[in-house]
């Protein structure tokens, strides 16, 4: 069994603070992680790799060159191998641009699984992986809490409001991770003298990948999405703390609070 | 000189161990203290995550990591809780290294596989109730019956020897020859004859097994003796060289994690209407351990690097581990002080940091005994 985790790195956002003057995130000296989703991803994959006698888990990233420690961190916990996909030529990429040229990566590698996380903390947008399905025209399982392997399927636990559905899905398919679907194991210090020393991070860039990619759908020029402003939202004031109420004074001061606001 | 900088697979260990501390270490470590007991959960962590075989080679089941990177890992541990930082050093700096540095291809197989693959600790037995500083003063006999040993003996303030699985021994085998007559042995913990007492009751680091060992007409097979006759006490002085390195990193990270913690209250204590961060008695009081600090680290990464490049590193220990244990005091009563009377109560971890840091100025050797050590190598006498 082949996987493969789609992991990004990202600025670690509890530790990301504003400019008070210019409302812009101060990215300077913010460490940077593995998207937490795309982490558990990982773990998930190396789970079922100890379960699945020969199974082999590669983890993808695009990024800048910084992204090789991610990387690193990936081969530390146990994957088998990693790629770098990185070219100045894909800076600037939005989802779109940016699920086309993973997957066209992705095209030229065998796989019966592939995990990314549900969204990144810096970006929210829950897009790239599905759209790599899509790219891909393979079956996706988004909002994994839990998945088991059954024979040549997938049994996927997803999280859906109030609920649950258990989706059997046929491989290869792809399915988008929640944190809670496996608690990351840490890196051990043998797997890190083994990722900077035995292993390595392959690097593609758009040579390795332009027969499998338009050129028309990367980077810049290859984003449909266009940012119109962006903006800090105003902090909200501290809320109402209404203690020690029964359940009907509490739906009686909610109904109240509410049409007073005009909101119903 | 290239640098004093990491390199990045160093830079990634130290991110290991320092979320290692916080995410497994932090939320136990003061109730280890107060029940004065290690988490055999906590033990079994360091071991499945390679940190009980850092420096020591692959073909052993080691992680094939370097001193330096060790002295990291002591330092993150011991920022959070000192006990831990001990136990780990114990284990690899002393234990593993008599057996890594002077046993034969045989013993390593047997007894340093398990030690740094994670399945076994180890625990390092020198000093008697008449055998400190001067460990010349051994009492501990061993007798060569046919092809074993007979072992006869106290050994007291063994670190790990309340759960350790193999024992590394000190005994004289010869009581004309003076240090020329001590040899070291490996010992299993089940060999009968051996007795492990309860843990000594101690001021600090007190989440760290601290015992007795009762040695009792102790059959020890010939096969056990590390090196030959005579070399214990080369064995036990190397190892001790070399564990004074984890005991510097001890005393630094115990240091670092008292200004961290006294940084952040500092932050948001307010008296006198201001947060008393911003009075400058604060700001400077810092200021000075923060390069005391520094200074100590330094001075463990030279002595690391120097090991690792097989260089003359024992002077170098001497002064790290001398200096470290005296800064790590210094620091700790002072962030006790900016904390006031929440730095002396048990709510706050810096009374604890405080007390352990008493010990680094005691074992692997004293100050005193680090001074002998330094002005030696000056050749002053």
């Amino acid at each position: 069994m082949k996987i493969v985790v789609c992991a990004k790195q990202v600025p670690d956002t509890t530790e990301v603070r504003l400019d008070p003057k210019t409302n812009t995130l101060i990215r300077e000296g913010v460490p940077s992680i593995i998207n937490p989703d795309d982490k558990a991803g990982i773990e998930a994959a190396l789970q079922l790799k100890e379960t699945v006698p020969g199974c082999m888990v590669t983890v993808v990233c695009m990024g800048p060159p910084q992204a090789d420690v991610a990387l690193r961190e990936a081969l530390a916990m146990g994957c088998d191998d990693a790629i770098l996909i990185t070219d100045r030529a894909f800076g600037g990429s939005d989802t779109w641009a940016t699920s086309s040229i993973i997957a066209s990566a992705l095209k030229k590698m065998d796989f019966d699984l592939i995990i990314t996380g549900r969204q990144a903390i810096d970006g929210d947008t829950a897009q790239v992986g599905p759209q790599i399905a899509e790219h891909l025209g393979i079956p996706q399982v988004s909002y994994a809490e839990k998945i088991e392997l059954e024979d040549d399927k997938l049994v996927v636990w997803r999280q859906f409001e109030d609920r649950c559905h258990i989706v059997e899905v046929a491989m290869p398919c792809l399915v988008t991770a929640l944190a809670e679907l496996a608690e990351p194991r840490f890196m051990s210090v043998g797997g890190i003298v083994d990722a900077y020393n035995t292993k390595e991070v392959k690097i593609w860039s758009y040579e390795d990948v332009k027969d499998t990619l338009d050129a028309a759908n990367m980077g810049l020029k290859g984003s449909p999405t266009k940012v119109i402003k962006s903006f800090t939202k105003e902090a909200k004031g501290a809320g109402t703390l209404l203690k020690d109420l029964t359940d009907d004074e509490a739906v009686a001061a909610i109904m109240t609070k509410l049409q007073e606001k005009h909101i119903i | 000189m290239v640098g004093f900088n990491l390199t990045k697979e160093q830079l990634l260990q130290q991110q290991l161990f320092r979320d290692f501390a916080e995410k497994e270490i932090k939320p136990i470590a003061s109730q280890m203290d107060e029940e004065e007991k290690f988490s055999m959960e906590l033990l079994d962590k360091l071991k499945r995550y390679g940190m009980m075989g850092i420096p020591y080679d692959k073909k052993y089941g080691g992680a094939g990591s370097d001193v330096l990177t060790y002295a990291l890992c002591i330092e993150e541990l011991s920022k959070i809780d000192g006990s831990t930082g001990v136990t780990v050093s114990v284990h690899t700096s002393l234990c593993c290294a008599c057996i890594n540095d002077f046993a034969n291809e045989e013993q390593k197989e047997k007894y340093l596989r398990p030690l740094v693959d994670g399945r076994k600790v180890g625990c390092f037995g020198l000093t008697e109730p008449g055998a400190g500083t001067d460990a010349s003063g051994q009492q501990s006999f061993a007798r060569l019956v046919d092809d074993h040993y007979i072992l006869n003996g106290q050994k007291v303030f063994t670190t790990n020897s309340g759960f350790a699985d193999v024992f590394v021994i000190f005994a004289l085998t010869d009581r004309s020859k003076g240090t020329r007559g001590i040899s070291a042995f490996i010992i299993e913990r089940d060999t009968p004859g051996l007795v492990v007492s309860k843990d000594i009751p101690r001021m600090g680091i007190r989440a760290a097994s601290n015992a007795e060992v009762s040695l009792v007409d102790v059959k020890v097979p010939k096969a056990n003796l590390i090196g030959s006759e005579g070399m214990g006490f080369k064995i036990a002085m190397t190892a001790l060289a070399g564990g004074r390195i984890g005991i510097g990193a001890q005393a630094v990270g115990i240091a670092q994690g008292a200004i961290n913690e006294a940084v952040k209250y500092v932050k948001e204590r307010k008296q006198f209407g201001r947060r008393i961060s911003q009075f400058q008695n604060t700001q400077f009081k810092l200021a000075e351990l923060q390069t005391k600090v520094d200074a100590a680290r330094i001075m463990v990464w030279r002595a690391a690097v120097a090991k690792d490049n097989h260089e003359n590193y024992a002077p170098l220990a001497a002064m790290c581990k001398y200096f470290a244990s005296e800064v790590a005091n210094d620091v700790t009563r002072v962030c006790v002080q900016l904390l006031g009377g929440y730095g002396y109560s048990r709510e706050y971890p810096l009374e604890r940091m405080h007390r352990d840091a008493k010990i680094t100025e005691i074992y692997e050797g004293t100050s005193e005994a680090m001074k002998m050590i330094i002005s030696g190598a000056m050749k002053i006498n």
